[in-house]
C-alpha cells in the first residue's frame, strides 16, 4: 500500500494550514522580535525549532518509505540553481533581519494581531510586483548553474540516507549544545 | 487573560516536524509560504492590468485561459495559518492589537522596516521560487540539496545583516 494521496483541494489545504499556523505560533515564531534575534545570535528559537522538525520529518519519511508506505518519487524534491536559490536565501535573511519575519511568519505575527506582520506581507506583494517587472531580464540568472534535478544530500556526497540523517542529527546536536545558554530566551520581548 | 508560555523549542519543533510529514503523506509536497502573496499580487495584476498582467512573463502563465491564481492549494494552506495562529494566540492570551519590530524605532520607523523587509522577502522568495518554508523547512526535509543551499544563503547572509543592524533592536 503506498500512503502518497495526492490530496491537494482546499480542505487539505486548510487542515494542514490550521495546524502550520497553530505550531508556529505556539512555538513562538510570530514574534518578530524572537525570529531576528536569531540572526543576532541573541537566541536560538528559530534554529532549533526548524532543525528538529526537518530531522523529525525527514526521519519519518525514510521509515515510511523503508516500510514501502511512501515513494520518493511521489514526493516534491527541489532542484538547486545556485546562485537564484543563494541570492533568494539571502534576501529572505536580510528581509527577516530588518523586518523582523519570512513570508510564513509574517502571517503568523499578523494573526496575533502585529501590525508590522500585515505590513511585511504586503511588502511581500510589492516584492512579487517587482520581481514580475524585471522578470524577462533575469530570467537566464535565475535558472544559473543548475544542479541535477531533484537532487539529495545523499546523492551528492555519496552517501545512504541514515548516515546523512545522523550527520544532520550530529550536526544539530552539537550546535545546541553549544548555544544552550542562549537557547530560548524568555526576555525576548518588543513590547514598546 | 494571563498569557501562557511558548511551547519548549524542542517540542515545538517536533510537533512542526509530525505536521509537515502528514503534509507529505496527504499532499505529496511540503508547506510552504511565498506562494500565497504570488498568488495574490498575479490576481490584483489580472483585475487592475489584464493585457499588462497577460502579457508579463511571470505573471501571465498564472492567469492564462481565465485561470484564478487564488484558487490554489498554497493559498487554503496560508488561509489556514492565518486560522490556526488567530486561534493559537487566542488560546494563550497574545491575541491583540499592536506595532512590534525594532525598538529604536517609533510606529512609524517600525513599520517602514517591516515594509522594506517584507519587499526584499517576497522579491527574493520569487528569486529562489521559495521561502524559509517551502524550500528552508520543506525542501530540507526530503533531504534536497538545494533546501540545503537555501538555508546556507539564509542563515549565512542574515547573520552579516542581523549583526550589522545589532544596535537597532537594542
Amino acid at each position: 500500500m503506498i500512503l502518497s494521496f495526492g490530496w491537494n483541494g482546499p480542505l487539505s489545504g486548510l487542515v494542514c494550514g490550521v495546524l502550520f499556523g497553530y505550531v508556529l505560533q505556539r512555538g513562538g515564531l510570530g514574534n518578530g522580535c524572537r525570529l531576528s534575534a536569531q540572526l543576532r545570535l541573541q537566541d536560538w528559537t528559530v534554529f532549533n525549532v526548524m532543525f528538529t522538525a526537518i530531522l523529525v520529518a525527514a526521519s519519518g519519511l525514510y521509515v515510511l518509505e523503508l516500510a514501502g508506505l511512501v515513494r520518493q518519487t511521489d514526493l516534491f524534491v527541489p532542484t538547486t540553481y545556485l546562485w537564484a536559490t543563494l541570492l533568494g536565501g539571502a534576501l529572505i535573511g536580510t528581509g527577516m533581519s530588518v523586518g523582523g519575519y519570512c513570508p510564513g511568519t509574517s502571517i503568523v505575527g499578523a494573526a496575533a494581531g502585529r501590525l508590522d506582520g500585515i505590513v511585511f506581507f504586503v511588502g511581500l506583494i510589492i516584492g512579487v510586483f517587482l520581481f514580475a517587472g524585471i522578470y524577462d531580464r533575469i530570467a537566464p540568472m535565475l535558472t544559473a548553474a543548475a544542479g541535477p534535478e531533484a537532487q539529495t544530500l545523499g546523492q551528492l556526497l555519496g552517501l545512504p540516507v541514515w548516515a546523512v540523517l545522523a550527520l544532520l542529527i550530529g550536526c544539530a546536536v552539537a550546535v545546541s549544545w553549544f548555544t544552550r545558554r542562549t537557547g530560548t530566551s524568555p526576555s525576548i520581548t518588543c513590547a514598546d | 487573560m494571563r498569557q501562557r508560555p511558548i511551547w519548549n523549542a524542542y517540542l515545538a519543533g517536533a510537533a512542526l516536524g509530525l505536521v509537515l510529514l502528514l503534509t507529505f503523506v496527504l499532499t505529496g509536497h511540503g508547506l510552504g509560504a511565498s506562494g500565497a502573496p504570488t498568488a495574490v499580487a498575479a490576481a490584483a495584476s489580472d483585475v487592475l492590468a489584464p493585457t499588462a498582467t497577460q502579457g508579463n512573463g511571470y505573471l501571465g502563465p498564472m492567469v492564462a485561459e481565465g485561470n484564478n491564481p487564488l484558487n490554489s492549494w498554497i493559498v487554503w494552506e496560508v488561509l489556514g495559518m492565518g486560522i490556526g495562529a488567530l486561534l493559537a494566540a487566542w488560546w494563550s492570551g497574545r491575541l491583540r492589537l499592536r506595532v512590534e519590530g525594532a525598538p529604536r524605532f517609533g510606529t512609524g520607523g517600525r513599520l517602514a522596516l517591516a515594509l522594506f523587509g517584507g519587499i526584499a522577502s517576497g522579491f527574493g522568495a520569487r528569486v529562489s521560487a521559495g521561502c524559509t518554508s517551502g524550500l528552508g523547512l520543506s525542501g530540507a526535509a526530503t533531504l534536497a540539496t538545494a533546501g540545503f543551499v537555501f538555508l546556507i544563503g539564509f542563515f549565512g547572509f542574515g547573520l552579516l545583516t542581523g549583526l550589522l543592524t545589532r544596535r537597532m533592536w537594542q
